[in-house]
């Protein structure tokens, strides 16, 4: 096939434009290095919207509050695989990238005397554990909309370049490993680019995608994370994955905790208020992983509901309507839109559902993608950086508190775009030149689902792949099923690397746009199987039946053999590993305890 | 040779269903079922009334969706019951 590649030249090329991205971006730009910010979709429209809830910052508006307590709880979270020189630089940051932010423009909720409000949040504590703390500043419900809003203005005051509807497919590697530049499709003319760079940040979001029931928009489709295990690099941490008990099952809305709050009950198929077995005393509304696993335990034992017995009910019927349609307002619409029953009258069907990702693309806490390497098993790879949910850096380890992501890509953002600004201006030199045949691979690939014949659909190998990770990965993990898991989702790459599209014109032709993304998404779940089907221990949100909680292995956690990162190479799907950095920039290390809330 | 009008469609009505690509889980849903239902090339009016509804704020079209609030224009409101009416579980 021959094909056109028109090369541009910038200094730095940024793939996402959510919170990570345009944060990145506007230390770049303001720097005055040449910019270019590549989003599949319109800026405003990225991800990042949906977050509500809020960014933690230990500002103390409200009562007294530090970032060391910050950093406690968040290693705590994390089930203390989290790296504590990440998570001090992170909680240390905070109020310095939530200040920038409100200078920014974002109209956060105020208190009486003008400052920015703050409200509790799960898992964020006073004095090292002791007991709630207001840590979330949030703008209405729409906090993560406000930020993205403010941050993009920013950026069109310092003339970042967008580059609106194009999606980046690769990244180009010299033989030295280093990145200059990522390969890009523009929707539009189906073209093909190369964004010829001396720096290159990863800000493409999660990877939700993988999983049948997900809380995730259709665009988190994991495209940076398999851009970097094409190019060579490992991904952290893949198996863990946070989950809500409460997705609309089929369809992954998010039912919020309250409803539960308000007097909802769960129920198996044969109507039994199953939490009264599982939590004695909290019931339905002990924390979100006892209640998930309860669910799922549910099922697994024949207890499900529906025709394939795979889900459970949630009831609010006997709440009176009025309360419903005062306190829940938005639940009967999701109700009536996802699940097609009326609340009121029937109870709504539910499964735990995957909400976010723990693990991603390995960066040191400058936000430098870091692989093993001759000397140490975190070396720089030159010219590469990564931020937000597609990257680890790693502050959340097996598990992520609420409003701990909007600020991981604020610090970090901002911090992988310092270090570019850094590293470049340290020493300026001219772009390296491209390496032969720089674009052979992704035009192989391009080639390759043009001319495939007798293919797979790219819709039912999606399918096939989002059931198989979710029964075989889910939230509940059982060795024999990860066994079986991996051989099936091995069989399901096969089918990813034959799928065919009938619509072949160039321009706008989403079919493509897909069939690509699929790309993406299987190196996610691979990677997430394998490193799941690994790790013989419990922690945090990788949650295993025949590693349950014993006196010598509270919780089925086991740091004498599994505190360490998971490193999973597409290269011969293996995988290593390297040590939890314990050691904090300048406190004491916050030493290893059993997580009980 | 393709016929240049009925190309132009297609691209029209493509741009449109990616812009149905939304920040909102629930909006993706929503719509999704729309283009379920809707294989063709959409029709020019059909078409100008989704390009309005699409270029709105994921929270301001999902507050017409979810039947909070009216699109104050007849014929995007008929959109908007359109876009409304459940299909039961996905
Ligand atoms: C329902 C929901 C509620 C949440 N609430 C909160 C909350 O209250 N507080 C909190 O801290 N966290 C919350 N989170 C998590 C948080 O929202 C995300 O982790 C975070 O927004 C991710 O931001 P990001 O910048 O990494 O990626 P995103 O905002 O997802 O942006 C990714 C960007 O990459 C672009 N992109 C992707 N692939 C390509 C490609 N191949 N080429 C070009 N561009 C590409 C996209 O167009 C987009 O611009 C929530 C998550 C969900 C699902």
């Amino acid at each position: 096939m021959s094909v056109n590649v028109t090369v541009r030249k910038f200094d730095a090329v940024i793939v996402g434009a959510g919170g990570a991205g345009l944060r990145a971006a506007i230390q770049l730009s303001e720097a005055g290095l040449k910019t270019a910010v590549l989003t599949k979709v319109f800026p405003t429209r990225s991800h990042t919207v949906a977050a509500q809830g809020g960014v933690a910052a230990s500002l103390g508006n409200s009562e007294e509050d530090h970032w060391h307590w910050h950093m406690y709880d968040t290693v705590k979270g994390s089930d203390w695989l989290g790296d504590q020189d990440a998570i001090e630089f992170m909680c240390r940051k905070a109020n310095e990238c939530v200040i920038e932010l409100e200078h920014y423009g974002m109209p956060f909720d105020r208190t009486d005397n003008g400052r920015i409000y703050q409200r509790p949040f799960g898992g964020h504590m006073s004095n090292f554990g002791e007991k709630p703390v207001r840590r979330s500043c949030a703008a209405a419900d729409r906090t993560g909309h406000a930020m993205l809003h403010a941050m993009y203005q920013r950026n069109i005051k310092v003339n970042t370049q967008f580059f609106i509807e194009w999606m980046a497919l690769d990244l180009i590697r010299d033989a030295e490993g280093e990145v200059l530049g990522v390969i890009a499709m523009e929707m539009e003319t189906g073209e093909i680019h190369a964004f010829h760079s001396k720096a290159t940040i990863l800000a493409t979001g999660g990877s939700g995608r993988i999983y049948y029931s997900s809380t995730n928009a259709f665009i988190n489709t994991g495209d940076g994370v398999g851009m970097a295990a094409r190019a060579g690099i490992p991904l952290e941490d893949m198996e863990f994955w946070q989950f809500h008990p409460t997705g609309v099952a089929g369809a992954g809305v998010l039912i919020t905790e309250g409803v539960r709050g308000e007097g909802g009950i769960l129920r198996n198929a044969q109507g039994e208020r199953f939490m009264e077995r599982y939590a004695p005393n909290a019931k339905d509304l002990a924390s979100r992983d006892v209640v998930s696993r309860a669910m799922v335990t549910e099922i697994n034992e024949g207890r499900g509901c529906g025709p394939n017995k795979d889900y459970v009910l949630l009831d609010i019927t006997h709440l009176p309507p009025e309360t419903i349609m005062k306190r829940l307002p938005g639940i009967h619409e999701i109700a009536v839109q996802f699940a097609g029953v009326d609340a009121l009258k029937d109870p709504i069907p539910v499964v735990p559902t995957c909400h976010y990702q723990m693990g991603g693309i390995p960066t040191n806490f400058k936000g430098q993608v870091v692989v093993p390497g001759r000397r140490t098993m975190n070396e720089e790879v030159p010219g590469l950086y990564a931020a937000g949910e597609c990257a680890c850096a790693s502050v959340h380890g097996a598990n992520r508190l609420g409003t701990n992501s909007l600020l991981d890509l604020l610090v970090f953002g901002k911090s992988a775009g310092e270090t570019a600004v850094d590293e470049l201006k340290k020493s300026p030199k001219p772009h390296k030149e491209l390496p032969a045949g720089a674009f052979d691979k992704t035009l192989a690939r391009l080639d390759r689902l043009n001319t495939q014949k007798n293919g797979t659909s790219v819709h039912e190998t999606r399918l096939t792949m989002q059931r198989t990770m979710q029964k075989h990965a889910g939230v509940f993990r059982f060795n024999d099923l990860m066994k079986e898991g991996v051989q099936k989702i091995l069989e399901v790459q096969k089918d990813v690397q034959q799928t065919e599209i009938k619509d072949k014109s160039k321009v706008f032709n989403t079919a493509r746009i897909e069939a690509l993304e699929l790309d993406n998404l299987i190196e996610v779940a691979v990677a997430t199987m394998v490193s799941a089907e690994a790790r013989k221990e419990s922690r945090g949100a990788h949650v295993r039946d025949d590693a349950p909680d014993t006196p010598e292995h509270p919780n089925g956690r086991d740091d004498t053999n599994w505190l360490k990162h998971s490193l999973w190479f597409k290269e011969g799907n293996r995988l290593e590993y390297k040590s939890v950095t314990l050691r904090p920039l300048t406190v004491d290390t916050i030493a290893l305890k059993t997580r009980a809330y | 040779m393709e016929d240049p009008i009925a190309e132009l469609r297609r691209v029209r009505t493509e741009r449109l269903r990616w812009h149905s690509r939304r920040a909102l889980l629930e909006l993706d849903l929503v719509l999704q079922r729309f283009w379920q239902k809707q294989p063709e090339a959409l029709a020019g009016e059909q078409a100008e009334v989704l390009e309005r509804l699409l270029v709105m704020e994921d929270h301001d079209l999902w507050e017409l969706l979810s039947g909070r609030q009216d699109a104050g224009d007849p014929v995007m409101q008929d959109m908007v019951v359109l876009l409304r009416q459940p299909a039961g579980s996905f």
